[in-house]
């Protein structure tokens, strides 16, 4: 029945956790089609074999204590079973085995920041090594979020002013997406995030360098990548319309008027302010709404940004 | 046009009388000051349905932008994820307090239930005419908040996104707040109705089951929907004065406004589903004709299920951040809701048995009914088993599963009680032919739009997403479609229940050879129901003083 | 059910016999009306308990989260006015049941009296109440983000707001319910001078004494809760 499976729930399971709730689903599958039949088929017999004479006479059955007794009781135990069954698997995600990495997760409108215990961050970009058990302890700068990884099968709310966690452990090496599964306005459905298992030793190496992905692409290219991955797209459009912030179409050289009656030259030194202070020069017409991206992007990422600005003529 | 009839022991063969409740009096005053339950139930029908028009073009916008990953249609971008956010929060806020939550009770339990008694009016005649009024209140609220800007919080209006959007939250939860108190007043008039105004020799296990439904039902009006009002307040509250209840930013908990909110609205699903209920349980009796099996077993699960609904809104908050042993309770707790909704299924199909079962339109709703809710059940146990929830929950699957219970449960059964009662409301009979045409249509339009809805949610597709990945993208359109064939069925029951106000034939009093009191009075009633005081000397339900043939 | 009917009912409109004027055709009998009426009341009185329930649930947690700001906060209230004000509402109860007995007994123009000096306790109620709003409100005591008190022990901290705005939110829906009855009474008193009620018809006489005494309940319960929180 493993096509069934692959129909009904997503193809990879990433951890055992995974395996876990899969069989249990296909278990609860099984046991609601048998129940559904036996609910169904004799409906429909009864509407067949029973159907209307003209003078049939119909008993008056009004009750039959030993057979109400029997479909209360039968129900009852197999929603006891199914009760402790259910437990059993929360608290393998609920409540985290004794060595974990701890990472946390930060959801703000619209994109997820992570930080590792060495203090290397990343946005929307989670790499973990593999068959090693994570730990993400997340919070929210804004309103409700939720880090829903649909391969591992893992999700909870993220709630501003709480910290909320849970465990997972990545099985197979592969590329994983992470959702937000909590309504969080305009944004909701972008807000996306890569889940990367690595081995260990490609973990170690993302950690110190970031990963050498960058090296494979054009600047303006690997900007794109940043544009649509780090977030950027949720506010800024690059077809020249207006959204929450500027579009980026041909500001590259432009006079940029200010909120504050001031112009700016929009070079390079400004983007790149404009991307580790936001606050700094507002356009006008814009409030001053977006984050920091200060010690979020890489060297190599703001220079494949400032090509791609560059690049939208 | 020809009908296919089936009469019980039609209650005498007596004259139409000349006056009914619809030709009594006449002129748009003479409704709109009527303190006539008839009247108000069917002022009550034309509105809901009206929210339900609304609702269903929302709903319509929401499949339609759906239906392909680049929201074009005929090549061109037409809708935006801020115009979808704001579709389907009008959907959602539009069906759940303009539609499902008055649609049997204010609308069909108004007109039949004090007849199924035996009584001349509700006990609160005015106070009945006022809950329609503040429906009309409510309602003017949610369309006014949708002329200055709509909201986009999604039904739930959940913190602290509804405490800091724009858009018109304020006028909407005033919506809500006054469509509450219209609903109080509307329970708490079945409540008293059914206390006080039985006919003689009726005693409370002589009561129709739908009666012992709606009377649940006005228990949960009464004691969840207060706790919704002020829930509404302190939100509306914190938005102008920032008490710090909700908003984290200034200390409040967020999570605290779910608790509140789910502590009415899940009560509120048994509103919904209850009256839905109530009306299977005499439709399937009815055209069994048979003697319903297991009455008390039905009473008490209405009665059962109306008091669990008040133990189990924690299961909403699996993976907000509730406490793990808060979440172990409410699986528990949630799990026993199963019983009592297994309980009158049993039921139900055991009336079935050995009866005369014949299949007009009220029927075949009836036999959707127990095909969509055992669906709508059965995938409830997914969500009580914890650690299934965790995947399921927020996703699509949960979409899927509401709907069967709201729209394959409720609606369906609505739709049912509306076809079984509409020649006692009416006075005329609709089309036959068409009534199964339509409940066709709807059922596969159903089934296709929601089942579908299963798979993708499975698969990890979230509610609520207004871009998805290309792999979702031929589900999405099978279930645009399905809301298509959906959409159709319900036009034309629209269309043919219309037309049968002019063209139908004369119904007459007992067209089903029902048992209950309201089968007694004349096709339309008179203003006081009935022209002599009905009295209950049999059993319920008893059909073995009755002999059935075709017409 | 069978095709034989008897006509049980009294028709009120019908011919001959004594027919109250206040007896609505739905009913068999004033007693069966009288009941449901009363029902109704207890049921939305129900209701009305849910409501402020909501609020002393929501009280409580804050509470719960901002301990020593409430206790300091409630020593901004008067406590000799909110004690005045329980006084003035339980003797206000007192009149009420007085204004039931006295309709019940065919006494219209004492029911009439005890109404008014019902209404008249009702007034010296919201007369305190608007009292010590007006001093809060000079003080700087307003709810949420306009509160703007100076000198609080525990500076900067939103508990302080947080207790106003509850405070304000709960005695001001309290102080419309008393408005409502002030209403309500004041209509049923000139009712009663015009001799509308006696022993056969008092309904609305008891119905809104009944509301009477749960909105007295309602401030036994508000008044210990803010003014004498330890």
């Amino acid at each position: 029945m493993e096509w069934l499976r692959r129909l009904l729930l997503p193809i990879d399971q990433g951890s055992e956790f995974a395996k876990h709730i899969d069989f249990m689903y296909m278990a609860i599958l099984w046991l609601s089609i048998i129940m559904f039949l036996g609910l169904m088929i004799p409906m429909f017999y009864f509407a067949w074999a029973y159907r209307f004479k003209p003078g049939r006479v119909t008993p008056h059955q009004t009750h039959n204590t030993a057979m109400e007794v029997t479909w209360t009781v039968i129900p009852l135990l197999l929603c006891v079973g199914l009760f402790f069954w259910g437990i059993v698997g929360y608290m393998q995600f609920a409540v985290g085995p004794g060595e974990s990495m701890e990472i946390q997760v930060t959801g703000k409108q619209w994109l997820w920041q992570f930080e590792f215990p060495d203090g290397t961050r990343a946005v929307n970009e989670l790499h973990v090594p593999v068959n090693k058990s994570v730990h993400l302890v997340m919070t929210s700068e804004d309103v409700l979020h939720d880090f829903f990884i649909p391969d591992m099968r893992v999700k909870r709310d993220i709630v501003p002013g709480r910290y909320t966690e849970y465990w997972f452990t990545p099985l197979t090496v592969g590329e994983h997406v992470a959702t937000c599964a909590e309504y969080c306005g305009k944004g909701h459905s972008d807000m996306k995030a890569k889940v990367f298992v690595d081995t260990a030793a490609d973990f170690a190496k993302w950690m110190e360098t970031g990963g050498d992905e960058w090296m494979h692409h054009t600047p303006e290219e690997w900007g794109r990548i940043q544009y649509e991955d780090k977030g950027c797209m949720s506010c800024h459009n690059v077809d020249g319309t207006k959204s929450k912030g500027p579009s980026w179409k041909g500001i590259y050289g432009s006079m940029a008027k200010l909120n504050n009656g001031a112009t700016v030259l929009v070079d390079e030194a400004y983007l790149r302010e404009s991307m580790m202070q936001p606050g700094a020069k507002v356009v006008e017409g814009f409030e001053n709404i977006m984050p920091t991206f200060q010690g979020l992007l890489r060297e190599n990422e703001i220079r494949g940004l400032v090509a791609y600005i560059k690049s939208l003529k | 046009m020809e009908h296919t009839l089936t009469t019980g022991a039609v209650i005498g063969d007596r004259p139409r009388p000349v006056k009914n409740y619809l030709n009594e009096t006449t002129g748009l005053w003479s409704w709109m000051s009527t303190v006539d339950h008839k009247r108000i139930g069917i002022m009550y029908l034309g509105a809901v349905c009206f929210a339900f028009l609304l609702g269903g073009i929302f709903a319509l916008l929401v499949r339609l932008s759906l239906l392909n990953p680049q929201h074009t249609l005929f090549g061109k971008h037409w809708v935006t994820a801020e115009m979808y956010n704001r579709f389907f929060t009008l959907h959602g806020a539009i069906m759940v307090f303009l539609f499902i939550i008055p649609s049997i009770p204010a609308s069909l339990a108004n007109f039949v239930l004090p007849m199924m008694l035996g009584a001349k009016d509700v006990a609160f005649p005015r106070l009945n005419l006022t809950s329609f009024y503040l429906w009309c209140a409510g309602a003017t609220l949610a369309i006014g908040s949708m002329v200055i800007g709509a909201v986009d919080t999604g039904w739930t209006f959940y913190t602290p996104y509804s405490t800091t959007t724009d858009g018109a939250v304020g006028l909407m939860t005033m919506a809500v707040f006054i469509l509450g108190f219209s609903s109080i007043f509307t329970g708490l008039n079945f409540i008293a109705t059914t206390h006080k105004l039985r006919a003689p020799g009726m005693g409370w296990f002589d009561m129709p089951l739908f009666v012992w439904g709606i009377y649940a039902t006005g228990v949960i009006q009464i004691l969840a929907t207060p706790v919704l009002a002020i829930t509404m307040v302190l939100l509306l509250i914190e938005r102008v004065f920032l008490i710090g209840i909700f908003d984290s930013r200034i200390g409040g908990d967020p999570v605290l406004f779910q608790h509140l909110f789910w502590f009415y609205s899940h009560p509120a699903v048994y509103i919904m589903i209850l009256p839905g209920m109530a009306i299977i349980s005499e439709i399937i009796p009815t055209f069994s004709r048979k003697t319903i099996f297991g009455y008390r077993a039905i009473a008490y699960s209405s009665v059962s299920l109306a008091l669990l609904s008040f133990i189990v809104w924690g299961h909403h908050l699996f993976v907000a951040g509730e406490s793990d042993l808060a979440n172990v309770i409410f699986s528990a707790l949630t799990f026993l809701v199963a019983i009592p909704s297994g309980v009158k299924m049993f039921n139900w199909l055991t009336t079935m048995y050995k009866g005369n079962i014949s299949f007009e339109t009220p029927m075949l709703y009836a036999m959707a009914f127990l095909f969509l809710f055992a669906i709508g059940g059965l995938t409830g146990i997914f969500f009580s088993t914890l650690a299934v929830d965790i995947h399921l929950t927020d996703t699509y699957f949960v979409v899927a599963h509401f709907h069967y219970v709201m729209m394959g449960g409720t609606v369906i059964a609505f739709l049912g009680g509306l076809h079984y009662w509409w020649p006692k409301m009416t006075g005329r009979m609709y089309s036959e032919k068409w009534g199964r045409i339509a409940t066709a249509l709807v059922f596969i339009g159903f089934n296709m739009t929601f089942g579908s809805q299963f798979i993708m949610g499975g698969q990890g597709m979230p509610r609520r997403y207004f871009n998805y990945l290309d792999q979702f993208q031929p589900i999405h359109a099978f279930s645009t479609y399905g809301s298509w064939v959906l959409g159709s069925g319900l036009f034309l029951t629209a269309i043919y229940l219309l037309a049968s106000l002019k063209t139908g034939p004369l119904a007459p009093d007992n067209p089903w050879g029902g048992t209950t009191m309201e089968w007694e009075s004349s096709s339309p009633p008179v203003v006081h129901n009935f022209e002599e005081q009905p009295v209950f000397e049999h059993e319920p339900y008893d059909y073995r003083h009755r002999t059935v043939t075709h017409v | 059910m069978s095709t034989t009917t008897v006509d049980l009912h009294q028709d009120p409109h019908g011919h001959g016999g004594e027919h109250d004027p206040h007896h609505q055709h739905h009913f068999t009998t004033m007693e069966q009306q009288f009941d449901t009426s009363k029902i109704g009341m207890w049921l939305f009185l129900v209701t009305e308990v849910l409501t402020f329930g909501g609020l002393f649930a929501g009280f409580g947690l804050m509470q719960n989260k901002y301990p020593q700001e409430f206790v300091a906060a409630h020593e901004e209230l008067k406590r000799w006015a909110g004690t005045t004000n329980t006084v003035v509402l339980l003797i206000s109860s007192f009149t009420a049941v007085m204004a039931v007995l006295s309709a019940r007994t065919n006494q219209g123009k004492k029911c009439a009296m005890y109404l008014w000096v019902t209404v008249g306790f009702g007034a010296i109620f919201m007369c305190i109440k608007a009292y010590e709003y007006s001093v809060d409100f000079q003080e700087g005591l307003f709810p949420g983000k306009y509160y703007s008190h100076h000198g609080d022990l525990i500076a900067g901290s939103h508990g302080y707001a947080t207790f106003f705005s509850f405070y304000f939110m709960m005695t001001g829906l309290h102080g419309l319910h008393v408005l409502i009855g002030m209403g309500l009474m004041s209509w049923l008193a000139i009712r009663a001078s015009r001799g509308e009620f006696s022993d056969k018809y008092y309904t609305p006489v008891d119905l809104v004494a009944l509301f009477w005494h749960l909105v007295d309940m309602i401030w036994i319960y508000l008044f210990p809760l803010y003014y004498l929180i330890t």
